[in-house]
This record gives C-alpha cells, structure tokens and sequence, in this order.
C-alpha cells in the first residue's frame, strides 16, 4: 500500500474534503465545462482577470473523484495572480508532469507537486487533468464542453 | 441443464453435489498472480470473464492443426476447419436451446446482435408513429441501436420504467404494449444492477399483441441455463467473452422464420448464393448475415467455452454464485458508509455499491492496490446512473469460481478505502 499513500498524500485527501475555491463566480471574464466521459465526472472552472491581465478570482465546481477534485482546488490556488499565458505554462508543466515526461522533483510546481504519483496509473491522468483541460477551454473561450476523450 | 435464469435463487429439487471451486480454479490461469503484491482478486466478470485452460487450448489446436478458410475450400484443412466451425454452431445452438443449428447466426457480440436486429429485421417494419420499448436499466448497446433505427424511421423510443430496487416495473411494461409497439428488446439480466427480468412474462405479453421480443443475455449466459424455446423470444443475443470464451465472438438467436424474412445486414463473401452486376441472389440463414471470413477459430474457442461451463453444471453454478451473492450483501451492508444499487428480488451475482465520501474510482483504485479488480464508472449504463441521482458506482461483479474468502477481501478492501477517506 505504500504507492497508494503517495498517490493519496494527505494534502490531496484534505482538498478533496474541503476543496478551496468552490463554487461559480458572478460575472465571470471566462468560464467552461469539462466532461470525463469515463467516469462521468462534470466540472465547470470560472475566473476573472484584472486589469493587469492576471487571473483575480477564480472558482470551481462539480462533483469527483479525489483526484479530480484536489487537483481542481490544488489548480485553483496556483493560478491566482497569474497571467493567462503564466497559467497555460503552469499546466503544460503540469501535464508533463503527470504523464511522466520529467523526472520527478523536476518540476519546480510546489503543492501541485502532490500529484506526481498519478504518473505510474494512466487511466487517473485524465481525472488529474480534467479541470486543467476546462480552464484551458475556458481561457480560449470554448462555447461547448471540453471532454477528456 | 434446462434450468431458467429466473430460478437463480431457488434450490433446485436434485441437491447439487457442489462445485468444487478450489479445482475449477485450477483451470484459470489468469487467477494465479499478484497485483501489487497480493493474490489477484478477480471481481470484474460482468465486464469479461477469465478464460479456462480449455478454452486456451481450443484457439491453439484450431490455429495450429486445422486452420483455413471455412465452406470454400476442397483441400482437408478447409473441410477440417467448416467442419469444427460448424460444431461449433451446433453446440451453441444446444447451449441456447433452439431448434435447429441454422437458427445461430455467429456474430462479434451481443452489441452486433442487436445491432443486425434492429437494422434487418426491425428497421423495414418501422415507420413514423410506431413505437419500440426498451426499459429503463438497457445497457447501451440495447439503446444506441434502436435510436438509431427510430431516427432513421421516424419510429419512436419508449422506456419502461424501473423501480427504486432497480427492478422492472412490469404492470407499467404490459401498459406500454399497444398496437403502435412494432419491436420489443429487454435485458435479460442487468449488467449494472444484477436485476433478472422477469423475460417469460415479457415474452408471453408482447407476443399476446403480436410483437416480437429480442433479449440481451449478454449477462445471463453466464449465470444460468437459457432456453429460447422456453422463454419464446424472437431472439437472443450473447457474448463469447463474458461466458470465458475469446472476445469477437458471440451469438445471435434468431426463429428460423424471422431470419428467412430478414435481409442481409452487411454484404460480401460467404453471404450471397450467386452474384452477377445485374442481381445478387442471397444465401439462406444464417449465412446470410455472416458477411466475410468469420472468426473461425473464435467461434470453436466459444463452443468449448460452453462445454466447459456446460461440464460444471448450471445447477451447481447458480447454488455457488447465489451462496457468493448472499455474503457479498451481507458483508457489505453491514458496513454503514456503504450503500447497495440494484437489490432486486430476483438478482445474479452483482453488486453495485457507493460510498459515502468516496468516489468510485477512488475505491477502484485502492482497491486495486489491495489486488481486487472491480469495475468503477456507469457500466455502459448511464441512464441507470441518472436513475439512482449518481455520477458511477463501483461493482463487484461474481463468476463460479469466485469464492466466500475473496467475499472477505472485497469487505475488507472497502474496510480500508473508509479508513482512507471517511
């Protein structure tokens, strides 16, 4: 059981009891929804954008499985005071991350790093990058669901 | 062996002597293993079933000593190859009860099955304002299919309903039947709830006004004896690969009448008794509708798949998957957190189940660390899902050589995933 806990580190197993950010914003500059056709897992990410062009707030919802959800609420926090092209290189350091294309500990991705061990089960990457995927559809605007398949 | 699924739960008059579940398992390779480090716990069987030694053998014997193409060669090996190919059409005309071999239409699966039915025997008798019911707890290869022909048509889907226990309600069924009904299709057993559809009654109905009935018996061939006669569908569809058999095989039931009415469903060799670029004469059933070099071999290694299951003896097989059934239930309910989809009065060895607190593909996950294999998602169901208000479920799905310990594993496994997350 020892893979399992580094899959399920304590940081993932308290967001996914009590997710940061949840809930849709008012007025939102962009919002999207995503769909692991899998599982049927649903999410739908909304964020605002100040002035300076960094995201201000930013809110999720659905409901999931931990791995989607932590990495939702983990995702969330991270990508506060970014810049949108800060937040789309956040994930595609993200996505490598999980799909195992850098060494671990390579990243330089902090709490998200929590996440790492869903590299060794392919299947539970999408859930890892579900939200992910949707805050990217968000960013360009994608009027329908974005799906993991 | 005429013993209908519907009986699941009863003792049959002849005691069985008992399967002797230690030695049967000794014909499965694939349950001797670890998954991370533990003694594979094979739960997933609605999904596809492990494969007996016998059956192993039956696919190298028939690549490696009688291996050619079927009903077209002179040559022995041809004549070897139609002959073993054809048994095999027989022994699955036995294990379903029909009345004649030509009645056994070999097909990829019970998805192609009802796929045929719906587009050459349902689709030319369809037309705008009639009607074909389904029910509400379809796999959704019994749905897809028919929607497609009624869209094609102009006909239209009706759903009967189920009940909070996920069982059919059969009164609100038999008041859907109407002259406008054209076609019935219903699971025989579900692959998401376990529930056994009271399918003789069904028949019985529909055919009182004159309408046909398929059945999906993709998850009752493998639980208990059919018998189409008995049951008197139309037709009845299955799955080599849930019945241990190899995957791209199954078989199609269909009455010899129906068939002979039918038209092709896809062209090409094999199908046809004389073409020229005027007109294309049709061969008899089930040639037919057997389009193309055919799984051969698939279909030899499905034959002794069911000489197999046919050898332990269904009688034995429902007494064991029933003692599994009962100890799964109650060593999971007595676990407050853990909540049963699908309690069915009449139900076969499946059993769906959420967790408080816990997604099911967390529990899949967790318990796959612990070495138990149990489907986590909608099962190809999703209509069910919205039914009970769920997104998945997990389900723990139970084959004859399943035993009580690995009953305990499960119990314990999901023990470990509270511990984890609630």
């Amino acid at each position: 059981m020892s893979d399992l806990t580094s899959l399920y580190q304590e940081i993932i197993l308290e967001h996914y009891r009590k997710p940061r950010n949840f809930g849709a914003l008012d007025d939102p500059s962009f919002e999207a929804a995503g769909h692991n056709p899998l599982c049927g897992d649903r999410v739908k990410v909304s964020l605002k954008v100040d002035d300076q062009g960094k995201v201000s707030e930013v809110g999720f919802e659905g409901a999931g499985c931990a791995i989607s959800t932590a990495s939702a609420s983990l995702m969330t926090e991270s990508i506060k005071g970014k810049s949108l092209q800060e937040a789309r290189e956040l994930f595609s350091r993200f996505r490598d991350m999980v799909t195992g294309k850098n060494e671990v500990g390579d990243h330089d991705l902090g709490k998200l790093e929590a996440l790492a061990g869903v590299r060794d089960l392919p299947i539970r990457v999408k859930c890892a990058t579900l939200a992910w995927h949707t805050l990217q559809a968000a960013i360009q605007g994608e009027a329908e669901p974005v799906s993991t398949e | 062996m005429s013993v209908e699924v519907a009986s699941q739960k009863t003792v049959p008059d002849a005691a069985p002597q008992g399967l002797d579940v230690r030695a049967v398992r000794l014909d499965f390779p694939a349950l001797h293993q670890e998954i991370h480090g533990h003694p594979l716990v094979y739960l997933d069987n609605a999904a596809s079933a492990q494969k007996p030694q016998a059956v192993i053998d039956a696919l190298v014997k028939g690549y490696s000593k009688s291996y050619s193409n079927v009903h077209r060669g002179v040559h022995t090996l041809s004549q070897r190859a139609t002959d073993d190919y054809e048994q095999a059409r027989s022994t699955a005309r036995a294990f379903l009860g029909a009345e004649k071999d030509e009645e056994i239409v070999f097909v990829r699966g019970t998805s192609e099955a009802i796929n045929l039915v719906a587009w050459s025997f349902a689709r030319p008798r369809l037309g705008p304002g009639d009607q074909v019911l389904i029910s509400h707890m379809e796999h959704h290869s019994n749905i897809v299919p028919w929607q497609m022909v009624c869209e094609d048509s102009g006909a239209e889907l009706v759903v009967a309903p189920i009940d909070d226990r996920g069982q059919l309600d059969l009164e609100a069924f038999k008041t859907l039947l109407s002259a406008k009904t054209k076609m019935v299709s219903l699971v025989h057993i579900s692959n998401a709830l376990g529930t056994i559809n009271p399918v003789k009654e069904v028949v019985a109905a529909a055919h009182e006004k004159g309408i046909p009935v398929m059945l999906d018996g993709a998850q009752a061939a493998p639980h208990g004896a059919v018998d189409v006669q008995a049951l008197g569908c139309d037709f009845y569809a299955i799955s080599s690969h849930k019945l241990f058999g190899p995957t791209g095989i199954g078989a199609l039931y269909g009455r010899y009448e129906h068939l002979e009415s039918m038209r092709p469903y896809q062209g090409g060799g094999e199908m046809i008794r004389y073409v020229s670029f005027d007109k294309t004469e049709y061969n008899v059933p089930p040639h037919r509708f057997e389009a193309g070099t055919p799984n051969i071999v698939g279909a030899i290694g499905m034959a002794a798949a069911m000489d197999y299951v046919t050898g332990l003896g269904f009688a034995e097989i429902v007494t064991h998957e029933a003692a599994l059934l009962d100890y799964a239930h109650q060593r999971l309910s007595a676990i407050p957190q853990v909540r049963l989809i699908g309690t069915a009065e009449h139900k076969a060895s499946v059993v769906s189940f959420t967790i408080d607190g816990a997604h099911p593909h967390d529990i899949g996950t967790i318990l796959d660390h612990q070495g138990i294999a149990v489907r986590a998602g909608h099962h190809c169901a999703q209509p069910i899902m919205d039914r009970f208000g769920l997104p998945a479920t997990a389900r723990a799905s139970f084959a004859f050589y399943n035993t009580l310990d690995e009953v305990d594993r499960l119990a314990d496994g999901v023990g470990k995933v509270i511990d984890m997350f609630c």
